[in-house]
């Protein structure tokens, strides 16, 4: 009776397991096939920031091994591939940053003959892309967006249109601020009428001045938490990125984004592989593949930040394409731009947001 | 003489963990980039504003150690009187919740600071909306992380306490007061140093507490510490920081030690 029972165990248990295997398919828009790769890859990424779904079906079609690391900020991702034994081949960092990787020659050019989904990439991000990698030598667009402002409509009823309204005192211990130095900082710059790539001490030192003079009307410096409070209600207004906004008002129709009429940034996360990457075949099949317009579609669906990716808007729904916050306007895009790397002069903008940082 | 082996492996851990870091924070203090300078060393040490928040954070740690040896005496009193069995009991209750991962404690203070307080006291606004009510919240999560570590080693000091004396005492005619302030009181001293050693050092080097229960807007020296790190690629003003830190540190521990009459804390030097 006992051996029975075991047995029944172990089948129940080998069944458990098996059902675990994961079976995840996708059909690909150009009936792509993809070769076993073998071998790992290890991906340096933002947080939940890809369909997790995919990366199963990625190593199901290649047999490669995908190690998926987790990072908060750019700056902390340009620490680690910086590290002698940065074990990882591909890596998803902003504008700024590739401009700066490319100037401090970190990356691999990209080989196109292996990448033929780059053909779905929307040739109006060009405008964007080319002022940090021209003609997209280093580095694909993954997903892109504008900052402005995330409110809740039952709590502010004038009209939004202005940073300003992030200094209002009415609005005190309601406002977050994104834990960020280059957005926080660039959007004061914004409101105070310089430019966000400005290498001028004295207007960083204004907008310093600006920040600190909103310690106390400030909830806080936050990332992906600033989300959750947002939807709860438990703040007013918000400095956030069109993607996280976007998915906040799907789950609560009370908020409202907008990008401010004094223009914000356009921002882009491109996919780049690092000199350093030790499977170069599997970074860029990978590539390839997040690019399929079915998978970029899939992709987009899950994160809620906006594809660059054109075969894949042709298969989204109107809530994503008619959506002013995922799929902005031109009349929006004109008044934004995107963020430059500013070399030494960074050490300003540090030295400015550890006091800001520290102004409690 | 053959006891002297065993002291091997902490002498290995010693230089590892505790010398080797040590070289590296002084290096990178006074290293840019591989060239030798003084420069951000000196730009952090004239820096007011860093100061200023090292003050703060001293008089956070002076609340904790304070608030946590008011309410940690009268307990680890209480559980020294009691039996054996009742306050191993009790104390479990104390020490039980501490297996748990701090971060993921301080994360569940944080939601009760945002969501459950304001709710249940129908506040307009969460706790941690002005400067003084996070202020409070950071000090109140951080005497619930360190109470423990205040009662410990006055139980230990109080249940040791040779209960004669005591008869003694009131033999001689003391009442119950004077009893406790010249007899109970001053036999647990090394018991209060540790407990204090034992509490302001965490306290003052802490910074997931303030960062997750002040929104990442509310800074001590430990965030002012991580915040350098990952802004800056060079480590320079991260290092001169931690070195600033130490020597207060160090300079404290010194303090309580002279105190320490009988050298038999849990003191760290």
């Amino acid at each position: 009776m006992k051996k029975i029972l075991c047995a029944v165990l172990i089948a129940v248990m080998l069944l458990t397991f098996a059902a675990c295997k994961s079976t995840a398919t996708i059909e690909f828009a150009d009936g792509d096939q993809y070769s076993e790769i073998g071998g790992e890859l290890n991906v340096l990424n933002w947080g939940e920031y890809i369909d997790p779904e995919l990366i199963e079906i990625f190593e199901n079609e290649t047999g490669v091994k995908v190690n998926y690391v987790e990072m908060t900020s750019n700056e902390e991702m340009l620490i680690k591939l910086r590290s002698s034994d940065s074990p990882y081949d591909l890596c998803f960092p902003s504008d700024y940053i590739i401009e700066q990787m490319i100037r401090e020659d970190m990356l691999l050019p990209l080989d196109y003959s292996k990448i033929p989904n780059a053909k779905n990439i929307d040739p109006k991000m060009n405008e964007f892309t080319n002022v940090f990698d021209p003609g997209a030598k280093y580095s694909l667009p993954y997903m892109w967006g504008t900052v402005g402002i995330l409110y809740n409509t039952t709590m502010v009823e004038e009209p939004v249109d202005s940073w300003g309204i992030l200094w209002d005192e009415k609005y005190a211990g309601n406002i977050w601020m994104y834990d960020s130095v280059r957005d926080t900082i660039g959007i004061t710059l914004k409101y105070l009428g310089y430019d966000l790539n400005t290498r001028n001490e004295a207007e960083v030192a204004a907008a310093r001045d600006k920040l600190i003079e909103q310690a106390p009307l400030r909830k806080g410096f936050g990332t992906d938490n600033m989300r959750t409070s947002m939807i709860n209600g438990k703040a007013a207004l918000a400095l956030i990125y069109s993607g996280d906004a976007f998915a906040a008002i799907d789950e609560n129709e009370d908020l409202a984004y907008i990008v401010p009429k004094e223009g914000s940034n356009v921002w882009y996360d491109n996919v780049v592989i690092p000199k350093t990457a030790k499977n170069v075949e599997a970074a860029l099949a990978f590539i390839n593949f997040l690019n399929d317009g079915n998978v970029a579609a899939k992709n987009t669906e899950y994160i809620c930040y906006s594809t660059p990716n054109k075969a894949a808007m042709d298969r989204l729904g109107e809530e994503f394409t008619e959506d002013e916050t995922y799929n902005p306007s031109e009349e929006v895009l004109a008044r934004c731009e995107v963020f430059h790397d500013l070399g030494e002069f960074v050490e300003v903008f540090n030295a400015a947001w550890s006091k800001i940082k520290s102004s409690n | 003489m053959k006891r002297k082996y065993f002291a091997y492996p902490y002498i290995v851990w010693m230089i590892l963990f505790i010398v080797v870091p040590m070289i590296f924070i002084f290096y990178y203090a006074f290293n840019v980039n591989g060239t030798w300078t003084f420069r951000k060393c000196w730009e952090t040490l004239t820096d007011v504003q860093k100061w200023r928040v090292l003050l703060v954070s001293v008089e956070i740690a002076l609340g904790t150690t304070a608030i946590c040896l008011l309410l940690g005496y009268p307990i680890a009193y209480i559980l020294s009187n009691m039996k054996k069995s009742v306050a191993g009991f009790i104390s479990a209750l104390f020490f039980v919740p501490m297996w748990m991962n701090f971060v993921l404690r301080t994360y569940a203070w944080s939601a009760i600071i945002e969501y459950a307080i304001p709710d249940l006291f129908n506040m307009t606004r969460s706790m941690t909306a002005t400067s003084t009510g996070r202020t409070i919240a950071v000090l109140l999560v951080l005497v619930y992380d360190f109470l423990p570590f205040m009662v410990l080693p006055l139980y230990n000091t109080l249940s040791k306490l040779d209960k004669s004396l005591l008869e003694a005492s009131r033999d001689l005619g003391a009442n119950g007061k004077t009893t406790f302030f010249r007899v109970v009181l001053p036999l647990s001293i090394p018991g209060i140093v540790s407990g204090i050693t034992m509490v302001f050092v965490p306290a003052i080097t802490a910074f997931t507490v303030p960062a997750l229960i002040g929104n990442g807007n509310y800074s001590l020296y430990g965030n002012v510490i991580d915040d350098a790190f990952k802004i800056n690629p060079e480590y320079s003003i991260g290092s001169t920081l931690s070195i600033i830190l130490l020597v207060f540190v160090l300079i404290s521990t010194l303090i309580m030690n002279h105190f320490d009459t009988d050298k038999e804390g849990g003191s760290i030097l």
